[in-house]
């Protein structure tokens, strides 16, 4: 089999990253300079500061990766980078610099739907088995997408509203919690088991679209009324039975959309699949049926550039390279490929 | 010496070449149009124009402010990722410098100036002194109207050059300061400019490199006030 190696960049948030990926399965270098600790004072990502950090980080990254590889030019194939979706001044960062380095050196140049990143981290660890069925939640989004071969994707389920990442990061503020939310929320849940009955938006049983929005409002309300009747507010017991309400619909959506489809594998990916109340309760809820659930390790659930240059390993055997018009596109949609998938 | 020059830090794209020493190919658009999608396809295009491969370049010229905040982003992270890659020394140089060596050959003050939205500028003073472009007052980010003041000041003619110079004319006519006309093309940052400036500016390495946006972000700006009323009321 022919060796083909990539090299990967990823800059649609607060991460500047930068990969070396073998064969879209093996990493050879990993590199993430992460802007949290910038971000921090400001509750949350500036678009405008994420972008000043990619441009004073990127070819430090992108060197750094190639010194962990030890490769020169010579060895990389192509260079694949993230297109979209994500801040587009963030983005412009890292399309740039990759059209730069494939410019250079002559190389083909791939663009990277940012959900296919974070879907091909799970390909890092274990072989795709088809159809496969892929939960990815994020601060931006929350989806169910069907695969039935490599680099084709049917979205079977969205929200409607919030991204379950988005949900955590504002019950995250309603209970002053310290950034980034998600985590905080993780580990105070543990604390307790949970003792509110919040709402879970099932949407018809036939749905397998999601919806946060009013589990939302129903811990604000909850909030509010307990500051009213000058109760200390229960964080602990917020956090647990909020996460709860998440992590039921999340974990039973997806089950009923693996037996509908009869998926060989299902793969949990974006930032909240570190959660580790989704971890937990996905693994138990398939464990009786024979579907392998397969969640990527920690550092490969949060933005890397790893999972890019995995997806853009796809691409590259499919032969969809971008030219030098290749721009950042931060509402680029997961291209959707139409076929006879009824049950 | 082969070089190539990159500005995208106004409306205006720009990509220069200097081949064996000579200007050799100039490519403009002025245009409210992306510089993302449009920047790599010119400098391939003039490239390949004139026969000249990536590894033929010796160095890179970039404009790196002020101006545009994205717009700079692009030309720079462009010239820096490609300098790194290639192993070449860039030269960072100020936009409004690019803009100001339009003057040549006039020995008086030149301000050029890039407009910055709420009445503000970007600009600085310069003036040519046996044909090197100097900085009297550096870059900076003010007021028109109290740029405007202080160059009354001077009592001396001073030549505007910008390509938002019809936004501010009003302005500039009203100040009673003396003005030297010019005519349009003149107003245009070129990117030719890059090229002759170079010979005189720093080479700077590849890492370094950043936009000079000449501001702090919103969001740093109401952070270090907090932090500042923070302190004086604990
Ligand atoms: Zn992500």
């Amino acid at each position: 089999m022919n060796e083909q190696i990539i090299l990967g960049i990823e800059t649609s948030c607060d991460e500047t990253a930068a990969a070396i990926v073998k064969n879209g399965k093996e990493i050879i270098a990993n590199v993430v300079a992460s802007q949290i600790e910038s971000h921090k004072r400001f509750g949350g990502v500036v678009p405008e500061v994420a972008s000043r950090h990619h441009v004073e980080n990127i070819t430090i990254v992108v060197e750094e990766a190639m010194q962990q590889a030890s490769m020169s030019w010579k060895d990389i194939d192509a260079i694949a980078v993230t297109e979209g979706p994500g801040l587009v001044g963030a983005l412009l960062v890292g399309v740039n610099a990759a059209k730069a380095i494939a410019f250079a050196h002559q190389k083909p140049l791939i663009g990277v739907h940012h959900i296919a990143g974070h879907i091909y981290a799970n390909r890092l660890e274990k072989e795709f088995e088809f159809p496969l069925l892929a939960l990815i939640v994020s601060g931006g989004h929350t989806e169910l997408v069907l695969m039935k071969a490599h680099g084709q994707y049917e979205r079977i389920g969205e929200t409607l509203d919030d991204a379950a990442g988005e949900a955590y990061d504002k019950v995250a503020r309603i209970l002053e919690l310290p950034y980034p939310g998600g985590p905080q929320i993780d580990h105070l849940a543990k604390e307790t088991v949970p003792g509110i009955d919040f709402p879970r938006a099932w949407l018809g049983a036939e749905s397998f679209d999601f919806s946060f929005s009013g589990l939302k409002s129903s811990v604000i309300n909850y909030v509010h009324n307990q500051e009213q009747r000058g109760e200390v507010v229960d964080k602990s017991n917020i956090a647990a039975s909020f996460q709860a309400s998440v992590v039921d619909v999340l974990v039973e959506k997806t089950y009923q959309a693996a037996k509908k489809y009869g998926v060989k594998q299902v793969i949990v990916a974006g930032g909240v699949a570190a959660n580790q109340a989704l971890r937990q309760q996905i693994q138990q809820r398939f464990a009786p049926s024979n579907i392998p659930v397969q969640i990527p390790p920690l550092k490969l659930c949060t933005d890397n550039a790893s999972m890019i240059a995995a997806a853009g390993s796809i691409q590259y055997e499919q032969q969809q390279f971008a030219d030098w018009a290749l721009n950042g596109n931060p509402s680029k949609l997961l291209t959707s490929v139409h076929s006879d998938l009824s049950t | 010496m082969n070089m190539l020059a990159i500005d995208t830090s106004s409306q205006i794209l720009g990509v220069a070449l200097m081949k064996n020493n000579q200007i050799a190919a100039e490519l403009t658009t002025y245009l409210k149009k992306d510089h993302s999608s449009r920047l790599m396809p010119a400098i391939n295009q003039l490239m390949q124009q004139i026969d000249m491969k990536p590894e033929d370049i010796h160095k890179i010229a970039v404009a790196y402010g002020p101006g545009s905040y994205t717009g700079t982003r692009i030309g720079v992270t462009t010239a820096k990722t490609l300098a790194w890659a290639l192993d070449i020394p860039v030269v960072p140089i100020s936009s409004l410098k690019i803009l100001g060596y339009n003057a040549v050959p006039y020995d008086g003050y030149i301000s050029p100036f890039l407009d910055a939205r709420r009445g503000a500028v970007f600009t600085g003073l310069y003036r040519f002194s046996k044909g090197k472009l100097n900085v009297i007052q550096p870059d900076r980010y003010l007021l028109m109207e109290e740029w405007l003041r202080e160059l009354n000041e001077l009592n001396q003619p001073v030549f505007f050059l910008s390509p938002d110079f019809e936004k501010h004319e009003t302005l500039i006519y009203e100040s009673g300061i003396e003005t030297i006309h010019a005519p349009n093309s003149s107003h245009l940052l070129r990117p030719s400019n890059l090229l002759m400036l170079s010979e005189t500016e720093p080479t700077v390495p590849a890492h370094e490199v950043v936009p000079n946006y000449l501001r702090v972000t919103e969001a740093e700006a109401n952070w270090k006030k907090r932090q500042k009323a923070g302190k004086n009321h604990g």
